[in-house]
């Protein structure tokens, strides 16, 4: 026997579902019995998700950028349309960036982290938010980082967004706190993913040293708190941003 | 509702004959897990007993956690009877006098912070061995967001709240690598008893600081103690896991 969470009947989108993390979330909403859009911009690797996880229970993948606002607006209508309804929302779209000393920081890069990861968090949480409100039921989580809390050296831009998430994410749990929506965000530190790798290669043994487990996360290791985030039961956790670093993070 | 697997885990509770406790022990063994409950009123542990026992393999004993030696003979029975332990909730507590800290006595200060901190300390020194030995163990301890943020007239809860936070990061840092992770849950008030005896004041106070309007019920809290007892919660250690109702601000 394993865990299993509870979220049948329920309606989830997951952004930078095509990979990693998001792949993960997904997967678990789907064997706990949760309906899942799954969002991403690359079509060719969401596509070939898309088709491995219908194995599993039904999947709607839809193909937009998160950081613009028309987009993500007509994802969630669609999304809406295609389930009847939206109860979840898990941001997991997200870029490493360029890894590289802050006085050679380019403007341009910095313009893309903060889009991708905080832009296209509020973006999202926005649109989702309005029908969560409005049915009186919602979980939104978001995925922040580590490096929001403590700051990543040559991460400028990643650290200020991830940052920027966690307290996008309070701010909008106080505000929702009496109207049954939640909103949580998951502080990783580097998982085994294609990106988490990248980072790996940057930072390598002196990351791995930080850890008191010892070892990298595995992405189902976040989608199982995802998932337990996500259900009915998490409903005087809000505002929180739960760990998931190994034992690294200082609070 | 979530099934959360703890078939064929071994946990004890501390101070589960009613509140958080209780709700917490009712659920690990839904979970199904044998659960061993500890308190000191043998009347009520016999009832809570008697109850819990109809959810599966239920066991009770009066050991106080303020005493070392009672505590290693306690978790020393348990293994006996049990053949190991996995699961450790470190619950038992008291509120404290509510009283501005000019009123509060010496033994006010030294029962509350023996019960909660330093009883956390013996219980948790004296689970390791079995959870060493097996490998494998998860310890939750049952803080308070008036440990991170300070709740006026309440000096030594705060304070003890506040060193449970710290024991918590320093055992799990100590025992990364081991298998064992130790996490606490940093309830804001939850709807017990000890929250519905206090002054009029002091309620309105706990309320108004809650974003959500309402105080918390034990079974949320139970719902994710259960959780991090869980093997799917495995990359979180040092962890503080916040069910305040979006009080918290850290």
């Amino acid at each position: 026997m394993t865990t299993e969470y509870d979220l049948n009947g329920r309606k989830a989108i997951v952004t930078g579902a095509a990979k990693g993390i998001g792949r993960a979330v997904a997967e678990r909403f789907l064997k706990s019995g949760a309906s899942v859009d799954i969002w991403d911009r690359d079509g060719a690797a969401l596509a070939a998700t898309a088709e491995e996880l219908s194995k599993l229970g039904p999947v709607h993948p839809c193909v937009l950028d998160i950081a613009h606002g028309h987009e993500v607006e007509g994802g969630v209508a669609d999304a809406i349309d295609h389930w009847g309804g939206i109860d979840i929302l898990v941001t997991c779209a997200g870029i490493l960036g360029q890894v590289c000393p802050t006085p050679d920081y380019p403007e341009d890069e910095w313009h893309r982290v903060i889009e991708i990861h905080l832009t296209g968090t509020f973006l999202c949480a926005r649109a989702a938010s309005r029908h969560m409100l409005e049915q009186g039921y919602g979980r939104i989580v978001t995925l922040s980082s580590d490096s929001g809390k403590e700051g990543t050296a040559n991460m400028p831009a990643y650290s200020a967004a991830k940052a920027g998430i966690i307290g996008l994410t309070r701010g909008m749990a106080r505000e929702f706190a009496t109207r049954g929506v939640t909103v949580n965000s998951i502080s990783p530190t580097i998982i085994d993913t294609e990106m988490g790798r990248e980072a790996a290669k940057d930072f390598g043994e002196k990351a791995l040293s930080r850890i008191p487990m010892k070892r990298y996360g595995q992405p189902e290791e976040i989608a199982a708190m995802v998932a337990w985030l996500c259900s009915e039961e998490a409903s005087f956790t809000s505002g929180t941003i739960f760990d998931a670093t190994g034992g690294r993070s200082h609070y | 509702m979530n099934r959360i697997d703890l078939e064929g885990r071994v946990a004890l509770v501390t101070g589960g004959v009613q509140g958080i406790g209780r709700a917490i022990a009712e659920r690990l063994l839904r979970s199904g897990a044998a659960v061993t409950i500890w308190d000191l009123n043998e009347e009520r542990l016999a009832e809570a007993g008697k109850a819990l026992s109809k959810l599966g393999p239920c066991e009770t004993d009066k050991v106080d956690v303020t005493d070392p030696s009672a505590v290693q003979a306690g978790i020393e029975a348990l293994v006996a009877k049990r053949g190991t332990l996995n699961i450790l909730v470190n619950n038992a507590g008291i509120l404290g006098k509510v009283a501005p800290t000019l009123e509060q006595e010496d033994v006010d200060w030294t029962r509350t912070v023996d019960i909660l901190l330093t009883g956390t300390f013996w219980v948790s020194r004296a689970a390791l061995p079995p959870m060493l030995e097996a490998g494998w163990g998860r310890i939750v301890n049952i803080a308070s967001v008036s440990g991170k943020e300070g709740t006026p007239n309440m000096p030594a809860y705060s304070a003890a709240k506040a060193g449970v936070i710290g024991l918590t990061k320093s055992m799990a840092r100590e025992l990364g690598e081991s298998g064992i992770s130790v996490n606490c849950i940093t309830p804001a008030a939850i709807e017990t008893d000890l929250v519905r005896n206090t002054t009029p004041e002091h309620h309105e106070y706990m309320l108004r600081n809650i974003p959500m309007g309402r105080f918390g019920q034990v079974e949320e809290i139970a719902s994710l103690a259960a959780w991090l007892c869980s093997a799917d919660c495995s990359f979180t250690t040092g962890g503080v896991f916040d069910a305040s109702g979006a009080r918290s601000s850290y």
